[in-house]
């Protein structure tokens, strides 16, 4: 196949994975949008085919792998369960980065298949992009498998911070960016690798001061990450549909980090440089004990909803970990018999990915026109009779309006605080994630709920 | 003058910035996952260069060092996109509107 053709072929692709992406501004349009990106997606690998022309026994090897990993993707796609959706979307980009990796050390084996020049005298600009490309992509890797043990729980997510850890990273980065200079300047397979190496540990050092609950950031920045690999790789082969692609998905990722920020009132630097939520177990027990609680059971939770005419749900990770998303259904279900009505409200920053909730309540069969944005729904709970909180602490503090000292001040809050009344399920008075007390406990219109979230919501819809 | 060829993909990159900046912000957060796991997915495209990787050479060298770097960047490439395409699907599906 010519060039010219094929080139032709790489932009229909970068089109439809554009139209992949424009379909999911609405639940209606989505599932097409998400055709469009496998028909760009198969066109891009069968015009690889015709292009290459080679039919041999490698083709034969190509297709052979492309089917084991095929399937152990289709498995892992039908086996996780949805409150996995965070390590799984982190453990694919890792796999993204790491074939950037490949691709680009397979590049500078042999630049002759790729049309770069030869062994030793490759052409300097196809250097810098290969030379970013793999170490973007090894970056992401690392970076990826970190966010990966993290959210899995085999690593705490407590964040690693050390003295002198920002200077380190100063001088590694520095490094990086020597080595792309040095690497152009001798095409020495040595300081390649060096660069790779490098790029590894500078992923893992970048991810390991952040802390759990700064996820949906990080998340969020290694996909903006791989894109940025890719396209890095798309100059290199100067193909079309990667560079696209990259593009995209950079900007994407780029977003998503902006929005998850702005949830938390934090600038991406303050995120990025971590140690936030260090104080996790260091909160001052006194002032704690002095305060009245109200508690109730199931059955007072149960009588507040069933007489109230509206109620709001106000989900956040801790429903995740129960898994009571179906459970809160049913409740929501026996509620809505009793003719109340009922509407959810999500937290741009609630779970540990952006947009984690409004999966977790699309699987247990929630319609998405009953769930709203904080924005939509805030103004609501003035005139709410009941909010039901259920797994989200710092998220409805309203600390973060009223006192300018807190670590949270100014991050946009759900206004619970403003309904008749707030109930609250949490296990214990612990602080959240950011360490601090959140006033609503103590609140005369709180009644707080001290269960597991999934145990309290079955007995709520036993007693209704 | 000619202009180099690097620039016009230097401007195709550029532009699909843009696209990416206005596409994306119309995305409705309710499906910020699934536009995490597609992007995910489309982001695998790079199979197209681990394809190149190894088919290169001739019939008799096919698992040389490069050759080799490029089929294990094909089973993971294929692993996200297969795996990226299907879960996107599979949540896709469960997004639904109220029963009227």
């Amino acid at each position: 196949m010519s060039a010219n053709l094929s080139a032709l072929f790489y932009l229909i692709s970068g089109i439809l994975f554009i139209l992949a992406l424009r379909g999911l501004s609405s639940p209606e349009t989505s599932r097409q949008g998400n055709y469009f990106g496998i028909m760009g997606m198969i066109i891009s690998i069968v015009v690889t085919f015709f292009s290459v022309g080679n039919f041999g026994t490698g083709f034969v090897y190509v297709l052979i792998f492309l089917l084991i990993g095929g399937s152990i993707g289709a498995f892992i796609a039908f086996r996780i369960p949805m409150t996995a959706m965070p390590e799984l979307v982190a453990g694919f980009h890792s796999l993204v980065g790491l074939a950037a990796v490949f691709v680009a050390i397979s590049a500078f084996l042999k630049p002759d298949a790729f049309n770069l020049g030869s062994v030793g005298n490759i052409k300097l600009a196809s250097l810098i992009e290969m030379s970013l490309g793999a170490a973007i992509g090894a970056i992401t890797f690392s970076g990826s498998i970190i966010a990966f043990l993290k959210l899995r729980g085999i690593m705490s997510g407590a964040p690693i911070t050390f003295k002198g850890q920002h200077f380190i990273n100063l001088i590694l980065g520095i490094s990086v960016i020597f080595l792309i200079y040095y690497l152009c300047r001798s095409q020495s397979s040595n300081i390649f690798w060096t660069l790779v190496i490098l790029s590894f540990v500078v992923g893992v050092l970048l991810i390991i001061p952040i802390g759990g609950a700064d996820m949906p950031v990080v998340i969020s920045m290694l996909n903006s990450y791989s894109g940025w690999a890719a396209a890095g790789i798309g100059f290199t082969l100067e193909n079309t549909a990667l560079i696209i692609t990259g593009a995209l998905v950079g900007s994407s990722g780029a977003i998503l980090s902006y929005i998850m920020c702005k949830g938390m009132n934090r600038s991406f630097f303050n995120v990025i440089l971590g140690g936030w939520g260090a104080s996790d177990q260091t909160t001052d027990k006194q002032s704690k004990e002095k305060k009245p609680v109200k508690s109730g059971n199931a059955e007072d939770a149960a009588f507040l909803m069933k007489n109230a005419s509206s109620v709001i749900i106000v989900p956040g990770y801790g429903m995740a970990v129960a898994q009571a998303q179906h459970a809160l259904r049913e409740m929501v279900d026996s509620l809505k018999k009793n003719g109340v009505k009922v509407s959810y409200a999500i937290h741009p920053v609630a779970g540990r990915m952006p947009g984690h909730m409004n999966v977790l309540l699309a699987e247990a069969n929630v319609p998405y026109d009953e769930v709203f944005e904080l924005e939509e729904i805030n103004n609501d709970f003035a005139n709410c009779d009941v909010a039901y909180v259920i797994g989200a602490n710092d998220v409805t503090n309203p600390v973060a309006k009223s006192d300018p000292q807190s670590p949270i001040y100014g991050m946009p809050i759900l206004d619970v605080e403003k309904s008749k009344s707030v109930l609250f399920v949490k296990r214990s008075l612990s602080p959240g994630y950011a360490g601090i007390d959140n006033d609503l406990f103590y609140r005369d219109n709180t009644l707080m709920l001290f269960a597991d979230a999934k145990k309290m919501t079955e007995e709520i819809v036993k007693s209704l | 003058m000619e202009i180099d060829p690097f620039i016009f993909r230097l401007s195709i990159f550029i532009l699909s910035i843009f696209v990416g900046y206005y596409v994306v912000w119309s995305v409705t957060p309710s499906l910020h996952t699934p536009l995490m796991s597609v992007t995910n997915a489309i982001s695998s495209v790079i199979i197209v260069g681990a394809i190149i990787a190894a088919l290169s050479g001739t019939t008799d060298k096919i698992f040389e060092t490069s050759n080799i770097f490029g089929f294990l960047a094909i089973i993971l490439a294929a692993v996200n996109i297969f795996g990226g395409f299907l879960v996107t699907q599979r949540m896709l599906q469960m997004y639904k509107k109220k029963k009227k």
